[in-house]
């Protein structure tokens, strides 16, 4: 599978990776100043190409620790 | 010695050429694309109409599926919509005169974590509160069902129950396919292959046909019905949409003598499978978690697929997967679809069916035909609109959707 480097941990498999869909969506500056479908566009609006994209993903903190 | 081919069979339906317009347009020959087609004449007397697609007919999520065919939905407003979907099934074979193998061998959800059963017994409730059948089964009962299911209490996660729905099933997906368009074919709806949309025809804002590789068509009305690619036509037409198209795999093993006789599908220990009429087992599990067009998603997800099978049917040990292959699934943050008008005069989005749509066929037909032909959505589309993202009216259905995301 992808192996994914993480600025943190190293590179990872990215099964330890959860993903979080378009990269870089800012929250918004002012959220109390939106209306109700500006507010929308920001939680669930994202960008669909068919083609490269850039994803944001993290991995939790725990992710490849040893067991005991 | 010359042999002379045998006679072709009969075409199911024409290939004709792209007319100058049409009072309606569908942008997507597969399931739902040609449900909605032939309702549209069915039921509403509207038979200048193209269906047009990209690719070959049902080619793309129709062609790929794992067939399961069930109305055992959470919310009222998915339970309706599925629940008229599977009354449809009950009758469509006879109405299309095609034997496509539509088999109610029922539908086993399994729990096994509390949360499972408490999710289940709410849910066999609820459907039972909305006219839908289900049962709440225990382990034993379980087994009765589905014998080849491991309900051993020895293993990481057993099977403490299930919800049962006895009038679900699966059909033959290509075959329902092509029982639609013969009949919309028949009613006179153009059905045509490798056109491609490639942008929109409008006067001022409002929609007035469309653009394809086969040169421009006139409609009064356009409705897309193209599942995974929705968000590349809607950016044609400058519109966004709630939707990530990601990759939903599926496989096949060989054929294998008939062990399994109903539909399984666990949430927990991930995987759904059943076994086809003619001895395949059709399996599948959760998204490649990444967003793609590909028609293909990565080879850990398989695996975990095949771990998840061997632990829940040990019989299944020395089975051979035959074939993987992909789909494209258009997902909406709350696993349910969208349905209705959009902000574009014209213009119809029927889409974010996401890992659920082959069993919703006729019912997303008939309700989208009722739409597109009056211009308002059908009743049972209502609750789907594009504005309930704006007003927070989700209708949340991962649970029920089964398929991990």
């Amino acid at each position: 599978m992808l192996l994914i480097a993480c600025p943190w941990c190293g590179e990872r498999e990215e099964l330890e990776f959860h993903y979080g869909g378009q990269a870089h969506v800012a929250y918004p500056a002012n959220p109390e100043g939106l209306s109700d479908s500006e507010w929308a566009e920001y939680l669930f609006v994202r960008d669909n190409p068919k083609g490269p994209s850039r994803s944001a993903g993290h991995t939790p903190p725990d992710a490849g620790a040893g067991s005991t | 010695m010359s042999h002379r081919l045998p006679e072709h069979p009969d075409w199911l339906w024409r290939t004709p050429d792209p007319k100058r317009s049409y009072d309606v347009i569908i942008v997507g020959a597969g399931g739902h694309g040609l449900a909605t087609a032939y309702y549209l004449a069915r039921n509403h007397g509207i038979t200048n109409v193209a269906v047009l697609d990209r690719g070959w007919l049902a080619g793309g999520n129709m062609a790929r599926n794992t067939t399961i065919i069930r109305s055992n939905y959470l919310c009222e407003e998915s339970a309706a919509l599925y629940e008229h979907a599977l009354k449809l099934w009950e009758v469509l074979p006879q109405e299309l005169e095609y034997d496509f193998l539509f088999s109610q061998r029922g539908v086993l959800n399994l729990a096994h974590t509390l949360h499972d059963v408490r999710e289940g017994t709410r849910r066999v409730n609820a459907n039972r509160l909305g006219g839908v059948d289900a049962e709440w089964l225990d382990t034993d009962q379980v087994r009765d069902f589905c014998p080849i299911v491991n309900t051993s209490p020895d293993v990481r996660y057993p099977v403490l129950g299930a919800t049962l729905q006895p009038r679900a099933g699966i059909a033959k997906h290509d075959h329902v396919a092509w029982a639609l368009a013969r009949r919309a074919d028949e009613y006179g709806v153009d059905l045509i292959q490798d056109c491609e949309v490639t942008g929109f025809l409008r006067d001022g804002d409002r929609v007035i046909g469309v653009r394809t590789n086969r040169g421009p068509i006139n409609a009064g009305r356009v409705a897309l019905a193209a599942a995974g690619h929705s968000s590349v036509l809607a950016d044609l037409a400058g519109l966004r949409l709630p939707v990530q198209s990601h990759p939903l795999q599926a496989l096949v093993s060989e054929l294998l003598e008939p062990v399994h006789p109903t539909v399984v599908m666990s949430n927990h220990v991930h995987v759904y499978v059943s076994q086809a009429h003619k001895g395949e087992l059709v399996m599948g599990a959760g998204v490649d978690a990444y967003n793609g067009y590909g028609q293909r998603g990565s080879f850990h997800m398989i695996e975990h697929q095949m771990a998840a099978a061997l632990e829940l049917f040990p019989i299944f040990a020395r089975a051979h997967v035959l074939r993987t292959w992909g789909g494209i699934v258009d997902v909406t943050p709350d696993a349910s679809p969208i349905i209705g008008p959009t902000p574009i005069e014209n213009l119809y989005l029927n889409c974010g069916w996401g890992t659920g749509g082959f069993k919703a066929t006729p019912s997303s037909g008939w309700v989208y035909a009722h739409t597109i032909a009056t211009g308002e959505p059908h009743p049972l589309a209502e609750p789907f609109a594009l504005e309930r993202f704006t007003t927070g009216a989700l209708i949340d259905e991962h649970g029920a959707a089964a398929v991990a995301h």
